[in-house]
């Protein structure tokens, strides 16, 4: 480093002066470089770690460490900006009680389920963790054996965890905690349309005339996206914006019309908007008599509860074994019906009877049926989790499609229906990884012949090897846990014992069951972590090469940026690493590897990973491949096994969607550029599925073809309004709702680790109705007891601020460990997504 | 209270602060003595920065009528009020706080001014939204993360009189032209001063800070009246309005609030397809 004479003399100056008043200053060189030149920080492109916006972010190094991030002002989604928690990204890694070495329950020296944790190194890790699982895969075979990731995993991670189990270990009991997020979009998607994930870009954002939130408030939980869709209203006079919530949040602040109403009552006004549509003519005949079918969805599907509860004993159609053992129906059939027939199911939902259900003035009802009738308006609809974190979550998110497919605002600029997501790749991993107990990559099932036999191509596995039975979902996991069914368990970047619902009587008794080894990869002490048996400590972020995938199908790569601290390592280190401990005559069945003697004696490391493709990739490749970036780029799995891990597994992985509607772009240009939607065909970007010119899949004169149903035809569902699994009573007199700040993600495991985030919020609250609070005898900052037929816990009850919640309902955000929402949360789920309601129970308020 | 009383109380500290600041004046920066200079310190306390507890009198009186008991600190259940101690920039044994690190929490049933025995905090104050603690200020517009585009409002959010003290006003970002910006703006009608929006400022020095609301407050002179607020108070214009007018334009045309337009215009451009029987789109006052 060179000093200019100047600089010099100042230094000299200040040190003098600092030792005259006895401060110690860090030492030249370090002082130089505070001040100094640009060329003293590295930048590189990566992407926020938080939610599925999907922000660009530049992220500088400098002596191995992050030391800033800024917004990518050439980033498309935020252009240079970022929400509060982005801008404490630089310091998200270093909290100082980060994990940095394998950590085991143990008593005298030998592991112990009720020891304390005490440090091992990687391989006695390994040993205890291959000991337990081939046990229980001797004893019980892999329906036994499970894993938990999520929407935050990077995309080769998911892949490879993925793969590791259902086609390593033939267990299907891979779950991401999106399971909780969006598995309602999910099942709303393949149902209507056949294919996963939105039509639309953020792009319809800048085009549409009027938006419609149900049960999203984008302005703390999606707050870039917020600040899109205000520029938008701000730019162009005819804008509106309608929220629809069960209490007023931030997002109502600005809009041009409030509907609170009563929870659950949105499948109402669902259906009486489509029944405005049809009585007042305004159904776009054209569109729906050619791209539309109609069915009629079963209804007595229960709440997904345990089976003995008695909302499931009456239920028909809830799918669990009858007294034949057979199962009772599927809560996700339907019968072909007419549009006459549509149309006399949603005649009941009138205007009157909507409103007096919801609660929701008959005038605020009737603009919103309007703004969707208008054909003159484009209308984009945004929802995160008051639609999919709904006993009816699948329906509900039927029902929006219905609504546009009616009026024909689909898939075109300004006009559709728009999933968001809260995970950075709850789209790139959970969904299009097909990370989920069901499901396979590119939106291909684990119960069709096909798909598996596809899958089974391509990963170069024997015929046969995938598992024909459908795996263990988030809820059944936790509940497999704690009958001690699923007794090896493996979590990866989520902290289920905090996010996951009714955790006092499901969910931690299932980690503290005896039974049950369980691991925990986490870069943070979470709760999850210290309710585990075995705790792994992770790289995170910017300390591994990664992909995420957001909402608008955008793919974004980074590059590895800094070293783990001390023994950390990635989730992908750790399952090539732990495939190694495998062989394929120890988990295939013996007339398999009979029928493939090529396979006999083989690691699942040799089979899985080493295999010829996800191994094709020299070391040299990574700094070719990223030369461009800077010169002699490696990363550590790079280092580890001897070939560039992340570029073969997403090139074999790449080879599912390519030609299925699916196709992403070649890895070495995703890390050229800042994201691409999907399908990429040809190097182009696909802004509008389904529509002819913006999709390459739509032939000439097609129009639109909605080609993931065989037909190319949406459907709409009649489905109809359900009572939620548990309602207020005399006992317990107020609804439950529970979510986030903007302040805060999810558990807070990071954003508490940053102090300013943490001193903006610190403890979790209840946000009450000042009468509701009066009649308690409660005042603004009491300590209150909430409680309810599952737990209770001890907070502060708030009448003021961001959230102005209804006489009746409460509201608490989860990301407080100190103050554990879950426990009072009810395991009612969407008997077709199983999603959980965590948006509706019954609690009682007294004062602590 | 009289005319008169308020004269004389307030003579007096307006009088040693004249004297203070004189001999501060005289001294220069060069050499001061111990003694002076901690009574130099003292002096700062005129006008203060501290920002006392709800209900606090003018700080003139307010000096006068406490007589330093710390019961008020005493009865304040978040322990957020001190008592000045010597060396600090407020009269010794006064009660204040400092918003960056302690907030008032504002409760209903406001304890402090409970319990103070001799009308330093005005037991007229019964609800805590009235309170006048001081007033918060945006300061720094260059720091400040909100009037740079990104989206932290978490002053706005941790307000307790949200949407009333503290307002977001937006305006484009002519930077990305894609996003709003959405800018803090305090309004003193409704603001405490409970300083929450100063603690939670996530910047490394908070953007937004609470002063004593003589050193934060401008005022209007009073030669001039604002004409939307005077036209708004009455509930009409001051001065009827006209009679209409007529214009000079061309065959066909009308003007309109300053603009010509046809007289025939089609409500939009567009018109619907035949077949659907369009409901009527939905304008601003309509809801």
């Amino acid at each position: 480093m060179t000093l200019t004479r100047r600089e010099f003399i100042k230094q000299q100056a200040t040190a003098a002066a600092a030792t005259v008043a006895g401060i110690t200053l860090p030492h030249t060189a370090a002082m130089a470089q505070a001040t100094g030149t640009k060329d003293d920080v590295r930048w590189d492109k990566g992407v926020c770690r938080y939610c599925g916006t999907g922000c660009g972010v530049l992220v500088g190094v400098k002596g191995g460490r992050i030391v800033a991030t800024q917004g990518d002002p050439d980033a498309p989604v935020n252009r240079g900006l970022n929400c509060v928690k982005g801008y404490f990204l630089a310091k998200i890694q270093y909290g100082n009680d980060r994990l940095t070495k394998p950590l085991l329950r143990m008593k005298n020296g030998k592991f112990d389920k009720n020891g304390e944790f005490q440090p091992v190194s990687w391989n006695q890790a390994f040993d205890i963790m291959e000991e337990k699982c081939k046990a229980v895969l001797k004893a019980k075979g892999p329906s036994a054996v499970g894993m938990f990731g999520s929407g935050q995993w990077t995309i080769w991670e998911g892949y490879a965890g993925n793969k590791l189990f259902k086609a390593g270990l033939r267990s299907n009991n891979v779950d991401p905690n999106a399971r909780h997020c969006m598995a309602s979009a999910v099942f709303g998607f393949i149902r209507t349309f056949g294919a996963d994930e939105p039509m639309g870009s953020y792009d319809d954002i800048e085009h549409a005339d009027a938006f419609v939130l149900w049960g999203c408030n984008m302005a703390e939980m999606h707050p870039i996206l917020w600040s899109r869709i205000n520029n938008r209203r701000l730019s162009a006079p005819q804008v509106r914006i309608h929220v629809l919530s069960t209490f007023t949040h931030r997002s109502c602040e600005v809009a041009d019309a409030e509907l609170i109403f009563t929870p659950q009552t949105d499948l109402a006004i669902l259906n009486y908007i489509c029944n405005y549509i049809i009585q007042n003519g305004a159904v776009n005949q054209d569109f729906v008599a050619k791209h539309v079918t109609y069915q009629k969805g079963v209804t007595d599907i229960g709440y997904g509860l345990r089976p003995n509860h008695p909302l499931e004993q009456g239920a028909g159609n809830n799918g669990y074994p009858g007294p034949d053992g057979k199962p009772k129906g599927n809560p996700a059939a339907s019968s072909p019906i007419t549009f006459e027939e549509f149309k006399q199911f949603v005649a009941p939902y009138t205007l009157d009877y909507t409103a007096k259900l919801s609660g929701v003035p008959k005038e605020k009802l009737e603009a919103l049926a309007k703004l969707y009738a208008d054909p003159k308006t484009k209308v984009t609809s945004f929802w995160t989790m008051g639609f999919n974190q709904h006993s009816r979550g699948t329906w509900v998110n039927n029902m929006i499609y219905n609504v546009h497919l009616l009026v024909g605002k689909i898939s075109e600029p300004g006009n559709g229906p728009f999933s968001l997501t809260g995970q950075p790749s709850a789209c790139g991993t959970a969904r299009e990884v097909g990370t989920f107990a069901h499901r396979l990559p590119a939106d291909m099932l684990i119960a069709n012949p096909q798909h598996r036999e596809a899958a089974e191509k391509i990963w170069n596995i024997p015929a046969g090897t995938i598992n024909p039975e459908i795996g263990l979902h988030a809820i059944a996991q936790d509940r497999a846990l704690k009958d001690g069914k699923l007794n090896f368990y493996w979590t990866s970047t989520t902290n289920n014992i905090q996010a996951g619902p009714n955790l006092n009587q499901e969910r931690y008794p299932g980690f503290r069951n005896p039974a049950n080894f369980i691991v925990v990869s986490d870069v943070y002490p979470t709760l999850s972590a210290m309710a585990a048996d075995l705790i792994l400590p992770c790289a995170m972020w910017m300390e591994k090469e990664g992909a995420f995938g957001n909402a608008e199908r955008r793919t974004q790569f980074w590059r590895q940026q800094v070293k783990a601290p001390g023994d950390a390592k990635s989730d992908l280190w750790q399952y090539l690493e732990f495939s190694k401990r495998f062989k394929t005559d120890e988990v295939w069945p013996a007339e398999l590897l009979a029928k493939n003697p090529q396979y006999k004696g083989k690691t699942l490391y040799e089979v899985l990973f080493a295999n010829g493709e996800v191994n094709k990739f020299d070391k040299a490749e990574a700094a070719r491949t990223n030369a461009h970036a800077w010169a002699g780029y490696t990363n550590d799995e790079t280092e580890a096994f001897g070939f560039y891990v992340q570029k073969g597994l997403f090139e074999e992985y790449r080879n599912f969607g390519k030609g299925h509607g699916k196709d992403l772009g070649e890895f070495d240009l995703y890390h050229k550029v800042r994201g691409l939607r999907w399908p990429v065909v040809n190097g182009k970007e696909t802004l509008w599925r389904y529509r002819e010119g913006y999709d390459p899949y739509i032939k000439a004169g097609e129009g639109i073809r909605f080609y993931g149903k065989p037909d190319g035809k949406a459907t709409l569902f009649a489905l109809p309004y359900q009572p939620a699994a548990e309602s207020p009573d005399s006992e317990y007199d107020l609804w439950l709702c529970t979510g986030r700040v903007l302040e805060h993600w999810h558990t807070g495991s990071m954003t508490r680790r940053v102090p300013e985030l943490y001193r903006a919020f610190p403890d979790a609250v209840v946000w009450m109705h000042p009468k509701d609070a009066e009649k308690r005898g409660l005042k603004h900052g009491d300590p209150v007891k909430a409680s309810t037929r599952r737990g209770e816990i001890q907070l502060r009850v708030n009448t003021r601020g961001r959230n102005q919640v209804p006489q009746g309902l409460v509201f608490i955000p989860f990301f407080d460990e100190s103050r554990l929402v879950n426990k009072l949360t009810l395991d009612a789920t969407c008997p077709i997504s199983k999603e959980t309601d965590f948006k509706k129970c019954a609690v009682k308020i007294v004062k602590a | 209270m009289s005319v008169k009383k308020e004269k004389t109380t307030q003579a007096s500290p307006a009088r040693r602060q004249f004297m203070l600041e004189t001999v501060r004046m005289a001294c220069g920066v060069g050499v001061v003595g111990l003694g002076l200079g901690l009574y130099a310190r003292q002096s700062r306390a005129h006008p203060p920065l501290a920002i006392r507890p709800p209900g606090a009198i003018a700080e003139a009186e307010f000096l006068g009528a406490c007589i330093r008991c710390g019961l008020c600190a005493r009865d304040c259940p978040y322990d957020i009020l001190s008592l000045a101690k010597p060396g600090e920039p407020v009269a010794v044994g006064t009660p204040y706080f400092v918003a960056r690190q302690l907030p008032c929490e504002m409760c209903e049933d406001i304890p402090c001014v409970k319990a103070c025995p001799t009308g330093a905090l005005d037991h007229k104050l019964t609800d805590i939204n009235k309170a006048k603690m001081g007033l918060a200020v945006l300061v720094d517009h260059e720091t400040c993360l909100n009037f740079l585009g990104l989206r932290c409002d978490i002053c706005y959010r941790d307000c307790p009189v949200i949407d009333k003290a503290l307002t977001l006003e937006q305006r484009i970002n002519t930077r990305t032209g894609k996003h709003a910006e959405f800018i803090p703006t305090v309004h003193s009608e409704d603001c405490t001063g409970c300083g929450k929006c100063e603690k939670s400022c996530p910047l490394e020095v908070a953007a937004i800070k609470v002063f004593p609301i003589e050193l934060a407050k401008g005022e209007l002179g009073k030669h001039y009246r604002l004409g939307w607020v005077e036209k708004e108070k009455s509930g009409a214009s001051l001065v009827p309005p006209d009679p209409e007018h007529h214009y000079n334009l061309p065959e066909g045309m009308h003007y309109d609030q300053g603009k010509v337009l046809p007289d025939e215009a089609p409500a939009t451009p567009e018109s619907a397809p035949p077949q659907h029987r369009a409901p009527k789109a939905l304008k601003k006052d309509e809801l």
